[in-house]
Parts: structure tokens; sequence; C-alpha cells
């Protein structure tokens, strides 16, 4: 039912049950938000109405109402702007200000915080209140994430991140009045609780309260030393968000100038994480054709998220033989970088450091992983950078980004198809390994590559494909809480895949908790998504078995996929990890 | 209701409690509150015990026990005393009664005595204004208390006790 109401005396009609803050909008106005956080698609709607920075005046109504959590009635009469909304809601950013660090020059939010830019559009220009000021120790026990409770504003949409929407629970209010804070059970650093370090508080904190693991440093090191060899390579994802650190729209496709940038910063080799992604298929077919034929149990669940191996690990430990052993595909370049390529020009494995460039921050933890290593001090990945990351470093080294002419992957580790490139969203991999599936199984020609089926972004896709006569059913999970929704039917026998794809950001790794923030805006996410598309229908070749380069790969080193020298050098093993 | 309390291990006890429930998950605070007659107090171990059984996070226990101040992660005295600081004992000399109680047991409100014996712990009006100031030992209430020496004898009635044994966690 459609009510009636004037918003700052402009008449409108909107559906019953919309709070005041949707309702405004409907007629462009924008009543300032912090805590209030709607994610509709990843079902994440944080309206705690915390903050109060979101009061507007409703006549008849005594005290300020919060615009975020209160619904609109029939003849309601509101007011966004008078004197006594502005001053109160100016009053709430002076009063979080007052027990907030005024280190924002130093902060590594600074000009990306939700609540500096409040205090700048509100026009905060002195803090009138003086009071206790909390201190917390800030925990820097995880190889992935950085969490400074001083920072944080208590608006509590990490916790709603990672309770409702990822289902992990690793945080809490903990305490009450002023004393409350968001930590871990028992106050555990963050590394010994369940936390996936998937980086999805990182993505929605509003402030610098969560942040990435920073190792920018550790890169500029290693360029500027003169006896490493310094290889680069980049995710998928990264190429449709890295210009948003620029000003470009999103969606915006930035291979080249990626690549240009990457080779201006001084690596020795622009090498293409996608490749692996080729490789990756060409691994997982085998692997499944591997238990088809030998009664090995199923659905194969893919295994290129290192936040969501790590939920499988600590909350369905009893299933540790479904998933794909294959490495992620950063972590097999790494370790064909250090092998294949080293051997092929004659470069000391040891002398090599290898970096990724990831949308993701799982990634840092997934690479100090000590099996993922041929030896305590040859990892195959040595540091691992963000999205968000990389753009502050082509800004330090002052590269006119959007100037640059665009540049290619070096060979042969930056060939790549177009299946590799839409590992970077949610429901590419599965469709990746389909393409390469289809012709090995029929031994025919896949004419139409695209399925459909499997793009977009609900939560839990599924189809079912025939190929050679038989009825593969497949599935896709982006965001834990949909896969562990999916791995209790599978636990419980009702439900039955050959297999399934999962990945643990909204979205996939375009949303990745290392890409630009996003700031609310999913539109961000889609428009990176359709971007992946975009570079895969731009490819020559769009199935990973048709990639000369990763051909050559198997001829002249691997041999078999799955074989012998592909399980040591590309698979890898789980660990049963208890819940916290 | 603490028929396990005396044997060696008390999980097996709240884990009947627990298991007997129709409801589990939505019974957090009153599994909470018997686990801490059980246990005397709720240990980092003992919540993570709770967590598993209801299979929730252990961050979201902790965050209910660290909210409610009826709740305590340290293990408590024998014995708690409770000052008064409702308004009548509070213009009658609570505070003073409070600072003889830290000084005389040694240790500051809220905390435990080394040997268990006591808890100093403060509370709001328990309703025996014309006494006041007042104290509660387990419930038992002491009046008009202004001497050191007379706070002294009554703490050594409780001191003269047989020792605690305590619960092996």
């Amino acid at each position: 039912m459609d009510i009636q109401l004037t918003i700052n005396d402009i008449p409108l009609t909107v559906p019953e049950g919309m709070s005041i803050l949707d309702a405004a909008r409907t007629i462009n106005i924008d009543i300032p938000t912090l805590c209030y956080l709607n994610l509709h698609e990843m079902n994440m709607n944080n309206h705690i109405a915390s903050c109060r920075v979101c009061v507007v005046e409703v006549e008849g109504r005594r005290n300020l109402a919060p615009a975020c959590s209160t619904p609109v009635f029939t003849g309601m009469i509101v007011k966004t702007d008078t004197l006594r909304a502005i001053r109160a809601r100016r009053t709430m950013v002076e009063l979080l200000l007052s027990d907030h660090p005024k280190s924002c020059l130093t902060c590594a939010k600074n000009l990306d915080c939700d609540l500096q830019a409040l205090a700048a559009d509100l026009g905060v220009r002195n803090i009138s209140y003086e009071g206790e000021e909390s201190e917390y120790a800030i925990d820097k026990s995880s190889l992935a994430l950085i969490r400074d409770p001083n920072k944080c504003i208590r608006c509590r949409r990490c916790e709603t991140m990672c309770n409702e929407v990822q289902t992990v629970g690793v945080f809490s209010a903990v305490g009450r009045g002023f004393e409350t804070v968001v930590k871990t059970a028992f106050d555990l650093p963050q590394h010994e609780t369940s936390c996936t370090f998937c980086g999805q508080c990182v993505a929605v904190c509003p402030t610098g309260a969560l942040m990435e693991l920073d190792q920018v440093d550790k890169v500029w090191k290693a360029l500027h030393d003169p006896t490493r060899f310094v290889v680069v390579q980049t995710a998928p994802a990264v190429r449709v968000a890295l210009g948003e650190g620029f000003g470009l729209e999103p969606g915006t496709i930035v291979t080249g100038k990626m690549v240009a940038a990457l080779r201006r910063l001084g690596f020795d080799r622009v090498f293409d994480t996608d490749f692996a992604a080729d490789v990756t298929i060409m691994e997982e077919a085998a692997e499944l054709v591997h238990r088809l034929k030998h009664g090995g149990r199923l659905p194969i669940l893919t295994s290129c998220c290192p936040a969501w191996v790590k939920f499988f690990e600590h909350q369905f430990p009893d299933l540790l033989d479904i998933p794909s052993t294959c490495k992620s595909p950063h972590q097999m370049l790494g370790v064909l970088t250090k092998s294949y390529y080293a051997q092929t020009y004659g470069i000391d494995p040891k002398q090599i450091t290898v970096v990724s460039i990831m949308p993701c921050i799982a990634k840092k933890y997934e690479a100090a992983r000590p099996e993922l290593g041929q030896d305590p001090v040859t990892p195959d990945v040595d540091v691992v950078i963000t999205t968000r990351e990389l753009a502050r470093m082509i800004r330090e080294a002052g590269i006119h980004f959007t100037k640059l002419k665009d540049e290619e992957f070096d060979h042969p580790l930056g060939e790549s198809t177009g299946a590799a490139v839409i590992f970077g969203t949610t429901g590419g991999v599965l469709e990746a390994a389909l393409r390469t599936a289809y012709e090995l199984l029929t031994g025919e020609n896949l004419e139409k590559v695209e399925f459909e089926a499997l793009r977009g972004m609900d939560g839990i896709k599924e189809a079912v494909i025939s190929i050679s006569g038989r009825d593969f059913r497949v599935a896709v999970t982006h965001g834990l809480g949909h896969a562990r929704y999916i791995l209790e039917k599978i636990q419980t026998g009702e439900a039955h895949y050959d297999a399934i794809e999962i990945m643990a950001c909204p979205g996939g790794c375009i949303g990745g908790g290392g890409q630009p923030y996003h700031h609310g805006n999913i539109e961000i996410l889609k428009a990176r998504a359709n971007a992946i598309y975009q570079e895969d229908r731009s490819k020559p070749l769009r199935k990973s078995h048709e990639n000369p380069a990763v051909l050559a790969l198997y001829k002249d080193f691997i041999g078999e996929p799955y074989g012998e020298k592909a399980r040591a050098l590309l698979h890898t093993s789980y660990t049963k990890r208890k819940k916290i | 209701m603490c028929d396990h309390a005396s044997s060696n291990d008390p999980y097996p006890g709240l884990d009947e409690y627990i298991d007997n429930l129709a409801y589990k998950k939505e019974n957090l605070i009153g599994i909470l509150h018997y686990a801490q007659e059980l246990f005397g107090y709720l240990p980092d171990k003992l919540q993570w015990h709770i967590a598993q059984k209801l299979d929730i996070p252990s961050a979201k226990v902790y965050g209910v026990v660290s909210f409610y101040s009826f709740f305590t992660m340290k293990p408590r005295g024998k014995h708690v005393i409770n000052v008064c600081m409702g308004t009548a004992c509070f213009v009658r000399g609570a505070e003073k009664l409070q600072a003889e109680l830290e000084k005389q047991l040694g240790i500051k409100t809220g905390q435990t005595t080394s040997d268990n014996l006591f808890s100093l712990d403060s509370l709001r009006c328990i309703g025996a204004c014309g006494l006041a100031p007042v104290m509660m030992i387990d419930g038992k209430v002491y009046g008009r208390l202004h001497e050191p020496e007379e706070i002294r004898q009554i703490l050594a009635e409780y001191r003269s006790e047989p020792k605690l044994a305590t619960i092996g966690l």
C-alpha cells in the first residue's frame, strides 16, 4: 500500500514501511548517515541507529527521529533541514570525534574515511566536547588485517557483515556503555579466531578501525634491491577496479595501463595470474575426471578462494576431502615462476621475489601458509598487496596513470584466455571449467561459451548441464553464508551436486576486501562484473585448454595434468581447525 | 539446582541441562545463569564450550557475558560482600565503609581475595535504608557500620570457617 507524506514541504507517495531515509532519497534529498548500511543484494542491512547522525524533525514528535530506522506514515510531516536537525547532527559527529584519534593525516584511511567525509560535509570546525578517550591495544596478530579499536565508532557494520552475511561470527560488541567495543571472542588475537580474512569487515568499516596489513614497503624494498629479480602478477579483478583509484568510472578496463605502471615501478617481469587461472582449469578438469573414473567423492568444490578454504577448515572439517586440491591461481603462478620460468631462463629461484596484486586481503594470509612453498625460505609467493595498495604505490611514484599507453604482459606467464579473466567474478570459475570440460568430454567444439545461468548477483545459482549424455548438476555461491547453506544441505544429504564454485566475497573477487571502497554502492560491483565479461569477449581465445603457453608448459615441464609433477607443484592439502 | 557441583567435573551436569532444553540458542542467558551457579564463574573455556554446544559463535557468548554485570569471568570468592551505594547509605558514609573493606581485605571493589574467601562488590539500595550504611554478605545484612573494629569482627567470623575446596576446571 502506498502512503502520502511531505518531506521539506515536498509532497510524495511511497510504499508503506519505507524508512524516512529511503523516502527522502526518492526526491533527491540525501540525509547523512554513518552506521547505516543497506546492501540489498548481499542480505546486509545494518540499521541499528546507534550513531544518530541521520536525525530529522517529525511534526508532532517531541524528540528527533533517526531517519534510517523510522518508517513513514500517512500524513507524516518531515523536516530534514531545520536548524535543530542540522545542529543535532553536527553535535553527534562532534561527540563521535571527541573519542576518536585526531591522527587523520597519518591514518591509512585518510581521504577514504566516511567519518572524515561526514565531518567535512557537516562543517565541523571544532570539537566542543572534551572527555575520556578510549585506549585499546591494536591487533596486528594476523597476516592480513589490522584492527585498531581506538578508531571504532561502534557502528557494528563489521559485526553484521561477519555474523549475518558471512556467518563466521568473529566479532561481537563487548562490554556496555562507554566501554563498549567490537572485539573477538575472549579478546583473542585475530589470528587465533575462526576469521577467514575475507576482508568484508574492512570493506564496510567506515573508519580506519579495520584495515588491510599494509605491505607496500616490502615491495619497495624488493624493487630497490639489485640482488632481487622481482616478478609481479595481477589477479583478474584488479584490472577492472584499479582505475577507480585514479578517478576513472567503475568498470573501466585498465589492463594495459596497469601493466605499463607496473613496469614503471620497476618490476623485472609483469606476469598475469590469468595464466595460472587457465592452468587451474586444466588441473581441476583432470581432478574431476580422476574422481569420476575412480569413484571419488562429489561434488568437487573450487579452491581458488583462500577465505573460503579457511572457512571450510574451521566450519566443515568433516568435508576436507571434497574441495579440489588445486592451489589458488596466484600460488600456482608463484611456484611456476620459481620452477618452470627460473629453470627456462637460468635464474636462481632463491633470488626471485614474487609479488601478487590481489583484490583480496586473505591472499596475504594464504601466501604465508607454510605448506604453500617449496621449502621454508622459498614460498610460492613472497608478498601480496591489494588493489588499493597498488593504487597508492602508483600515486607515490608520481605516475600519471590515466595518461599511460597500454602495454602487454610478459611472455610466457602473461598469456591467458577469456576463461581465465572471468575467474574474477562469481560464476566465472565454473563457467571456465565447463567450457573446457565440455570439449574434453565430448570432443566437440563448444559454440556458445557463455553460461548465462551462472552469471549475475543471485546468492545461489544452479544449473543442470548435459555433457555426453550425462547431466552435470552444478551450483555457484558467493558470500560465505550462502556457502554454509549449501554445504549443510550436502552434509544432510538433501542436495546433490557434481561441482560447486564458492567465493567468499559477495560478487566474487570483484567485490574483494582489497578492492577500492564501494562506500555502499553495489552498482560499482556490477560495473566491474560487466567489465570482466567484456574483457572475456575481447579475447581471441576463450577456453583455457587452447592457451598455447599453457599447452607448452605441460609439454615441456609439467607433463600430464594432475600427474605426479602437477600434484607436487600445483596441489595442496587442508588442515582441520577449531571453531572459535 | 546444583546437584553436580560436588562432583569433580561439572561439565556433564551442564550438558545434561542444555540437552533437556526445548529451545537452546534462545536460552543463552538462562544457560549462562545455570553455568555460573554450577562453576562459580564463566571462564573462557566454559563460554567456548557453551558456544560449541549451542552451535553459535563464541564471540556472541562473550558479548552477552560482558554486557551483564551479573556475569563474572573471574572466580568469585566463597563469600560475596556487597556494599550498598544507594542514596541513604551513600550520605551516611558508604564510601568510607567501602574504603575500610578494601583496606581490610587488601583488594579493590570488583576483586577477589587471593585465598578465594571474599569478593567485594557494590550494589544499589537493598531497602534497608534505616540501617544505613549497610553491607550484605551472601544475602545477610549488616547495618550501621561505622567502626573499623566492628567490620573486622564480622569478617573474622567468616574467616574462622573451614577452608573452601576449589573447583577443578
